[in-house]
């Protein structure tokens, strides 16, 4: 099987990490030698965090090189410029549009890009840029915490993998009382794109 | 039975395969998961529990070990210095059940003061070094360091880094082993368990002659292997280094150390002789590379890589192709230059955290602030800026009590969290007493080992699981018997307060001790309603910046006098803590009205 490299950038508190676990687990189940590495900020809240994806035959390194990455799923715009340069040029990106700024930012200690920028360098990076308000979407949903897993719908939208492990990974990784929410995120991320 | 574990717990579950019985530790990132999975996961098989501070939780292994109980210690790096003192007495005595020491070493510095490389202690402790490459080895190497403890009466260390403690792949399950022996009365053996001069002269030899029959076991051992390709390059590495180099060079041929210590001489001398050139793969240190060169053997390392931070596979690749070992080829990516100038997200005290009003109070008093390990480290970065050392841990008591010494012309402070203090602040408080310094020890107590992820200490009443209920020791009750005459408790949430006690502690002439309490929002989980500023009282002073909070931005209306934007509260970051409805001078901030609405 062609191996896939994923990266998942988000912020601390949307379950960038939890996210990653189940597009790990999904990869086992489809058959797949996976890793996985994280790299989370010093905050508990609100610090920079990246999970690192691999499926593969065989998987050596738990990350990939810059250049090598094939989905880059970026749950906030400033996170997807930080991990630009790790996509393929035949890479794709789903982004969530929705805003974080830093505490620098909030407080005018620093500046934001802007919107040209932010779409102008990732259609500079990447063959297939698709953007969505997932935490719109989410709350939508009645919970702002599914962005990640309705990001996870979304890119199932452009895999092919079976659809019942997607949602048993999903249902092994979130706690009981939020899976039913969680499955309605998936599968309303899958209409997204 | 497959699944995907992390290093840490995969670690966690070879404890359990391999029939652990006493897990300890002091909690430090990047080593933690390991304690809380086995009590988590494997609590009814294995006693686990946080130890006061890492020597406690060594001395407490090596007393199960010699019971004849296999016991396991848990460390992040820096933990191993505090450990390594009782460490070395268990090398010369050796052990009745394994005993096995995990380190988590953490280059790239994400969580610690340090990159030290923890594999010298291997080499200074005279003892078996195990370092996995991935989860599985991970969990398998436990079983082995068991075996190797047991085998060869010894301790054993085991050495991650972040990325092998914190990445996960895919681990296939076994079974716990029977083969434990039943517990009898104590050894009384002192000529093996009694490092007494006399003993320990005879126990040194044992110790030398150990490491080289372990040294002659580790030539045939399956865990060092040769994986022969192209011939004209060969490298020998150890750890996560070993995937790195299989993806930067899939056609090299590869010496793989399971045992980095002590060293397998004959097959490193073997495949140094099968190949052009060699080189060694190492982060941090040439501990490798200096032992097989002292061999006289040629070998390349540190002058390809550099010992500061990681080596991922990028950087590998990129100081190999400037040695000209990798074709001069461009690389594959980056095929976009990263954009620059990207804001941080710097680390932050948390939203409703109870050491918020201290340094912000520190901040606007000015004082000299010797700091310690913990969330409140914080306050070294802007806007507080208040925390002027910081080194190791309990470490900022014993400074104060020098910049009393050293008689500087102002009052001074020190910052230590309540697991701080207990892990080794006591013995510097009873001597600043005995010795008559004076400064005032801040013992900012939120209830919790916080910023390692909430763990216990012997502060609170529960344990490594929060339903096994512990005894619970008063931080005022231990300040006073430790000789204390000024001891002052106050309310963390409240500026006032503070700024009164600590006033009042900066007065006595003596040693002092302010405790600031406020439960740490992760362990109260009360957060109250958000609050609101009132644009209409708000003049844009930009006063309640100054608190640090991550919930506190600019609003879009600007005062027309000094055009600057006023402030906001993000409603869905506030946990409603009061701090800045303190500070704010035109009493613009406030919670919600009881009926629910809001100016």
């Amino acid at each position: 099987m062609k191996g896939i490299n994923f990266l998942i950038a988000g912020v601390g508190g949307q379950g960038t990490v939890l996210s990653g676990d189940i597009l790990a687990q999904v990869g086992m189940e489809a058959g797949y030698d996976v890793k996985k590495s994280d790299v989370l900020g010093l905050a508990i809240r609100s610090g920079s965090v990246v999970s690192h994806v691999r499926w593969g035959d065989k998987i050596n390194a738990p990350m990939s090189m810059p250049g090598q990455v094939d989905y880059l799923l970026a749950y906030e715009p400033l996170e997807s410029l930080r991990m630009a340069e790790f996509l393929r040029p035949d890479g794709t990106i789903l982004l969530n549009e929705y805003k974080m700024p830093p505490v620098a930012v909030a407080t005018g200690g620093a500046r934001y890009p802007t919107d040209e920028e932010i779409h102008r360098t990732l259609a500079a990076v990447a063959r297939s840029v698709y953007t969505f308000n997932a935490t719109a979407k989410a709350q939508e949903l009645g919970s702002v915490k599914v962005v990640n897993v309705l990001m996870l719908g979304a890119l199932s939208a452009l895999l092919e993998i079976e659809l019942r492990f997607w949602e048993e990974s999903i249902g092994l990784y979130v706690p009981d009382k939020s899976k039913a929410v969680n499955l309605k995120a998936f599968h309303a991320g899958r209409t997204l794109l | 039975m497959k699944a995907i574990l992390s290093g840490n717990e995969a670690i966690a579950r070879g404890a359990y395969e391999a029939g652990i019985r006493i897990a300890a530790g002091y909690p430090g990132t990047p080593s933690s998961e390991i304690i809380t999975t086995i009590a988590r996961q494997y609590g009814e098989e294995i006693y686990t529990e946080w130890s006061a501070n890492e020597k406690v939780a060594m001395d407490a292994a090596a007393g199960a070990a010699y019971s004849g109980r296999r016991a396991m210690v848990t460390t992040k790096q820096v933990g191993m210095n505090v450990l390594s003192d009782s460490l070395l007495y268990s090398v010369y005595t050796g052990i009745e059940a394994a005993l096995v020491v995990v380190t988590a070493d953490d280059p790239g510095l994400f969580s610690s003061q340090n990159e030290q490389d923890n594999r010298w202690y291997a080499r200074l402790a005279k003892i078996p070094l195990l370092e996995p490459a991935d989860s599985q080895e991970a969990k398998d190497f436990v079983a082995l360091a068991v075996e190797l403890s047991e085998r060869f009466d010894t301790p054993v260390l085991i050495r991650t880094v972040m990325r092998t403690s914190h990445s996960k792949s895919v681990v296939s399950l076994g079974e716990r082993r029977r083969t434990e022996k039943p517990i009898g009365p104590f050894p009384r053996n002192p000529a093996k368990y009694n490092c007494t001069a006399s003993n320990a002269r005879l126990m040194h030899p044992r110790v030398e002659k150990r490491l080289e029959e372990i040294a002659a076991y580790a030539e045939t051992a399956s865990f060092n292997r040769i994986e022969w390709k192209d011939r004209s390059l060969g490298i020998i590495t150890s750890g996560v280094l070993y995937c790195y180099a299989l993806d930067v060079f899939p056609q090299a041929s590869v010496l793989k150390l399971g045992m980095s210590h002590p060293l397998p001489r004959g097959l490193i001398r073997r495949f140094a002789e099968g190949v052009e050139k060699l080189i060694v793969l190492e982060e941090l240190d040439p501990v490798l590379e200096e032992q097989i060169r002292a061999m006289g053997i040629e070998v390349s390392g540190k002058e390809i890589f550099p010992p500061c931070l990681e080596l991922l596979p990028q950087d590998i690749r990129r100081y190999s192709i400037a040695a000209g070992l990798l074709e001069g080829e461009e690389p594959e990516g980056p095929h976009v230059e990263p954009v620059q100038d990207l804001p941080n997200r710097s680390p932050v005290f948390c939203p409703g955290c109870p050491h918020r009003s201290t340094f912000y109070l520190l901040r606007k008093m000015k004082l000299p602030v010797a700091g310690d390990i913990g969330c409140y480290n914080l306050g070294t970065l802007p806007p507080f800026e208040a925390q002027h050392t910081m080194g190791a841990m309990g470490a900022s008591i014993g400074v104060l009590h020098g910049m009393s010494l050293a008689g500087i012309p102002e009052q001074r402070v020190c910052t230590i969290g309540d697991s701080t203090f207990f892990h080794s602040g006591l013995a510097p408080l009873a001597n600043m007493v005995h010795n008559g310094s004076r400064g005032v020890v801040i013992l900012m107590d939120n209830g919790v080992t916080a910023m390692t992820g909430h763990q216990d200490h012997p502060g609170v009443d529960w344990s490594v699981l929060p339903e096994r209920r512990a005894r619970k020791l008063d931080l005022e009750v231990v300040v006073q018997a430790l000789g204390v005459k000024k001891v002052k408790v106050v309310d963390a949430f409240k500026i006032e307060e503070v700024e009164e006690g600590l006033k009042e502690c900066l007065e006595f002439d003596g040693p002092s001790v302010l405790i600031t309490r406020g439960e740490c929002i992760f362990v109260s989980r009360t957060a109250n309603p958000p609050y609101s500023v009132d644009l209409q009282k708000c003049i844009a002073c930009h006063t309640c910046f100054r608190v640090g909070c991550p919930a506190i931005g600019l609003a879009s209306e600007t005062h027309p006098k000094n055009r600057r934007f006023k402030s906001r509260i993000e409603a869905t970051l506030c946990n409603g803590c009061d701090i800045c409805r303190q500070v704010c001078p035109t009493g613009a901030i406030s919670p919600p009205a009881p009926s629910g609405g809001s100016a």
